[in-house]
């Protein structure tokens, strides 16, 4: 493969430009002066302005936050857990069931799971009077279930990779299966949560079709403000605020490469 | 410390009223249908440095984990100094093990690692840090204290580990493969410095090796396993110079095997009917029936060649020399018999022989009658 | 051993009534949060309190902790995952009424106090019977499938270079395809409104540079919906394609050239068949989604672009039908059972022991 033609890098670079030319062109028209996005009017912050001085925008990225650090934490505590017990407990009743429920929802269609989930909620407050009504509650229990399944998949990778005689070494000098979980198996797979959090608090944050069926008044999320919004046509305080989001993701990759080049450079 | 109660030159295993310290009775363990330990019984002394030795998947790893508490046998009982070990969990045993991948905490310094254990024990931090760093002097890591698992060079690691799993004075240390993971010469170094540490604090180890040679110079006795039951237990001479089995002969070892029907019984030499070499005479056999299938085992150093056909001398056979491997100390020889029997022989090269013996020449191979073991399984 | 065990145990001890106070506090509005923050806060802290009491009750009857690890995450996945299913079956088998809830229970006292169950298919039936389901099933189905392939002509090249670059490279466009992940995923499709508008970005260089003289349409059209799907699960194609493609050892090509082949038929006899798992699984991970897809047909989509996802949500917000919602989740979960299975099959081959 050392003569190599053209055809692999020029589609390679096309395959780039799909990928990122909506993007950029996002961030270069929020900073567009005309209402009509897609043409140039001169250079303007003026939506950042609107979209600091939108009360309704600012709430619901307040719900979203909230929602994404309260699902994001109860996912990763969940999927640690059935990762572990996935993993390390060689036979029980109902393995089979489980290991089918925590990878299930990894390919769900998200009307089914936002649906399904919605006519529990109704059902239990019938019958139990909890949870009443819906909000922001519901919305966390549906999006930390989701995301319990893709934090399970990572830390369950990094369980299984992990050399288990570690935790036999640690029972062997006198650690309890407790104390062996919180002073080797955690710290051992840390970097995998770390992760599988932030994935959890990012799919959270991005979730329309399931916060739409599950949510109630007053606990509108941040997509769905901004899909009512993008419905009726192209508005140029969204590209504000996607830009926002690009930056805090862009800069958010940068310090985790910079942290872990360093890591890399210690060992 | 205890004051180390040392077996290296006494034998409690031939004294039949000796108190074993380690019982392992009847023990069986099934994985599935997979029978990975097969009824085994076995005693081990107190100061003793036993090897159990077997190729992979002998079911020797098995036997170590369940005496460590990492496996429940399926059936049989295990005793420590006395101590019915079932139900017992890991964490409560009064064993340590040192395991294979040695099993460092990635995330603790060597300090941390080898105080492990002494902090479980509910040891106060002062104690447990001042008996760590005796037990770095003792392996001669001082310097790395701090240093983490993965700063360490594969030896020192090796020494980490044995720290770790000796600072707990653990009645029985269990050694998976304790140097397997080390280039040759640093093993050969290892060796004599794991005995060192064994001596000096009296421990009872249990080593699971594969390399015959680690456990010959290791062992006090060895355990031969083989699809989990114990072919032989003995001494590493015994083992070598006497196995009781054709498989413990060909696995310890290079031997050359013959089948032949023994010869009436006789007070000082018999004979054995051998279909390869003819008659050969043996030292007299116990307990052997006239006519019985016997295999004769004759090691390849113990056969000595000559140019010439030695004069009045029994076990002598005729070939010609098909290939030969010089080895420096020694060489190996493959001759070939008249009747197409290929026998290994090796010569030690004592001295320098300017007219050594060449391809093709046809020789004679010679052993003393007490150099063929009979073997009956 | 006890002494270690002790210190943990008041911990946990003073866990239980600390959580379980936070809890009932929460529950009975008396802390100054708003309801909503109080319900999560009583539910996180009452089922900590419960956890904590339960190993406490465990421990004082003897009993091994092991169940208790399992029934956390078990409990939670049947609640929250298993049970809505029981729910959505049964809701699919009522009928719609004007009330709150807006279905018919499932079962009655009749005028002499006998129970009567009420359960029909008639939600299956109208489903059988009405065309407009069964076209956006296979609808959903075609545009799925087209959408698959289209991202995986576009996906293998790029997998396949980015596994065949050195090493530095390789890292740096593995980031690239996963970063826009990290963005919001309604962003990237509402990005595309501006790009297939009639005045937007293509159209306007387009007609830039001479080449139409007329704005294309191109918005609220299948082809744009192919555009939005291929987009948002281009890397879901990429990354079990690139997994395969890495693993690849260069040796098999060059044995391949060395006994005689052409690189295209190198890359056809070898490089395409050991790719095969990762073909599939990327496949599978664009096309099940895209079956059940709402947000790219809603905003990229006209209103002929029919898709079940679409379909069920209209049904269920506009029309206020949970009934027949509910039968049209269930025939979707039939129809995407299929391909989930064989992923399922192609990842445990791939993952032996």
């Amino acid at each position: 493969m050392k003569r190599r033609g053209w055809f692999l890098p020029i589609t390679a670079v096309l395959g780039f430009v799909f990928l990122y030319a909506p993007i950029v062109s996002l961030v270069v028209f929020s900073f567009n002066d005309s209402r009509l996005v897609t043409v140039w009017g001169g250079f303007s912050t003026r939506w950042y302005g609107e979209l600091l001085n939108d009360g309704q925008m600012l709430a619901a990225a307040w719900v979203s936050l909230k929602v994404a650090t309260m699902s994001a934490t109860m996912a990763t505590i969940i999927g640690t857990l059935s990762a572990f017990v996935l993993t390390r407990f060689t036979r029980f009743r109902g393995k089979l069931l489980l290991t089918g429920m925590v990878t299930a929802p990894l390919v769900m269609p998200e009307v089914i799971i936002g649906l399904s989930l919605l006519l529990l909620f109704v059902a239990m407050e019938l019958t139990l009077g909890w949870p009443a009504g819906r909000g922001l509650t519901t919305v966390v229990i549906a999006h930390s279930t989701f995301c319990a399944a893709y934090v399970t998949v990572i830390a369950q990778s990094r369980l299984r990779e992990m050399d288990e005689s570690l935790e036999e070494a640690a029972r062997d000098l006198g650690a309890g299966p407790v104390r062996v979980f919180f002073d080797i198996t955690l710290p051992v797979i840390a970097p995998a949560l770390v992760s599988g959090w932030l994935l959890a608090f990012t799919l959270s944050l991005d979730d329309l079709v399931v916060a739409s069926f599950v949510s109630g008044p007053g606990a509108s999320t941040l997509p769905m403000v901004i899909f009512s919004k993008v419905r009726l046509g192209v508005s140029p305080d969204v590209n504000a605020l996607a830009t926002i989001i690009i930056g805090i993701v862009a800069v958010a990759v940068t310090i985790a490469g910079l942290l872990l080049r360093r890591q890399m450079k210690r060992s | 410390m205890t004051s180390p109660t040392i077996a290296a030159n006494t034998r409690p295993w031939l004294d039949p009223a000796a108190k074993p310290f380690i019982s392992i009775r009847h023990i069986t363990k099934r994985f599935d249908d997979v029978t990975a330990v097969n009824d085994v019984s076995l005693d081990i002394f107190r100061g003793e440095l036993f090897c159990l030795l077997g190729g992979s998947g002998c079911g020797k790893s098995t036997l170590l984990r369940m005496l460590a508490g990492f496996e429940v046998p399926t059936a049989g009982q295990i005793l420590i100094d006395g101590q019915d070990m079932a139900g017992v969990p890991a964490d409560k045993r009064p064993t340590n093990m040192m395991f294979q991948s040695y099993a460092l905490f990635p995330h603790m310094t060597v300090e941390k690692n080898v105080a492990y254990g002494l902090l479980r024990e509910g040891k106060s931090k002062a104690e447990a840090y001042q008996r760590v760093a005796e037990m770095l002097r003792l392996v001669k890591l001082e310097q790395y204290a701090k240093r983490k698992p993965h700063q360490l060079s594969g030896g020192q690691r090796q020494r980490v580990a044995l720290a770790r799993a000796l600072i707990k004075q653990p009645k029985l240390l269990l050694l998976d493969e304790p140097l397997g993971a080390l280039d040759k010469k640093l093993r050969e170094e290892t060796q004599f410095e794991l005995i060192r540490i064994q001596e000096t604090l009296g421990v009872t180890f249990i080593v699971v090796t594969h390399d015959q040679d680690e456990a010959m110079t290791l062992a006090t006795r060895i355990g031969v396993m083989d699809e989990g039951v114990i072919r032989q237990v003995g001494e590493p001479r015994e083992i070598y110079e006497a196995p009781n089995s054709r498989y413990v002969a060909d696995f310890i070892g290079s031997v050359n095997l013959f089948e032949g029907k023994a010869g009436p019984a006789a007070p000082d030499l018999m004979r054995v009917e051998t279909g390869d070499l003819g008659p050969v005479v043996v030292p007299p056999v116990e307990a052997l029936v006239q006519g019985q299938n016997v295999w004769l085992a004759v090691r390849p150093e113990r056969i000595s060649l000559e140019r010439h056909r030695p004069e009045g001398r029994a076990n002598v056979v005729e070939g010609v020399v098909e290939d030969l491997a010089y080895g420096g100390h020694l060489t190996a020889y493959r001759v070939r018999l008249d009747n197409g029997r290929v026998i290994s022989v090796t010569q030690s090269n004592r001295l320098r022989d300017e007219d050594p013996i060449s391809w093709d020449e046809r020789v004679f191979a010679i052993w003393q009658p007490g150099a063929a073991r009979v073997l009956t399984k | 051993m006890s002494a270690g065990a002790v210190p943990w145990r008041g911990l946990r001890r003073s866990a239980v009534v600390l959580l379980g106070g936070l809890a009932v506090a929460a529950g009975l509005g008396v802390l100054p949060l708003a309801a909503d923050s109080a319900g999560s806060l009583a539910l996180v802290a009452g089922g900590l309190a419960i956890l904590f009491a339960a190993i406490e009750l465990g421990d004082g009857f003897g009993l091994s902790r092991r169940w208790l690890v399992i029934a956390v995450p078990m409990l939670w996945f049947l609640v929250f995952f298993l049970i809505p299913f029981v729910v959505l079956g049964r809701i699919s088998l009522s009928e719609v009424v004007i009330a709150r809830p807006p279905y018919s229970p499932l079962w009655e006292r009749g005028p002499n106090g006998e129970l009567e169950i009420i359960a029909s298919l008639d939600n299956y039936r109208f489903l059988l019977d009405d065309p407009l389901y069964v076209n956006a099933y296979l609808s959903s189905i075609k545009v799925a499938i087209v959408s698959t392939v289209f991202a995986l002509l576009v996906g293998y090249p790029i997998a396949y270079y980015i596994a065949r670059s050195p090493e530095p490279r390789r890292s740096v466009l593995l980031l690239l395809v996963i970063l826009p992940f990290w963005t919001s995923f309604l962003l990237r499709v509402y990005a595309w409104i501006g790009f297939l508008r009639s005045n937007g970005v293509i159209n306007n260089i387009l007609m830039w540079a001479g080449v139409i003289d007329e704005p294309l349409v191109m918005m609220q059209t299948d082809f744009a919906v192919y555009i939005g799907i291929v987009y948002t699960y281009l890397p879901f194609m990429i990354l079990p394609l690139y997994a395969t493609l890495v693993k690849l050892d260069d040796a098999l090509l060059e044995a391949a050239a060395d006994l005689g082949a052409t690189p295209t038929v190198t890359f056809l006899t070898v490089t395409l068949p050991l790719s095969m798992p990762g073909i599939i699984a990327g496949s599978m991970l664009v096309f099940i989604p895209a079956i059940g897809e709402y947000v790219i047909p809603a905003l990229l989509g006209g209103p002929d672009t029919l898709m079940i996802g679409r379909v069920l949500w209209d049904e269920f917000f506009s029309s206020r039908d949970w009934p027949v919602a509910s039968s049209v989740a269930i025939v979707m979960l039939i129809v995407v059972v299929i391909p989930i299975m064989w992923l399922q099959a192609v990842q445990n081959r791939e993952a032996p022991e």
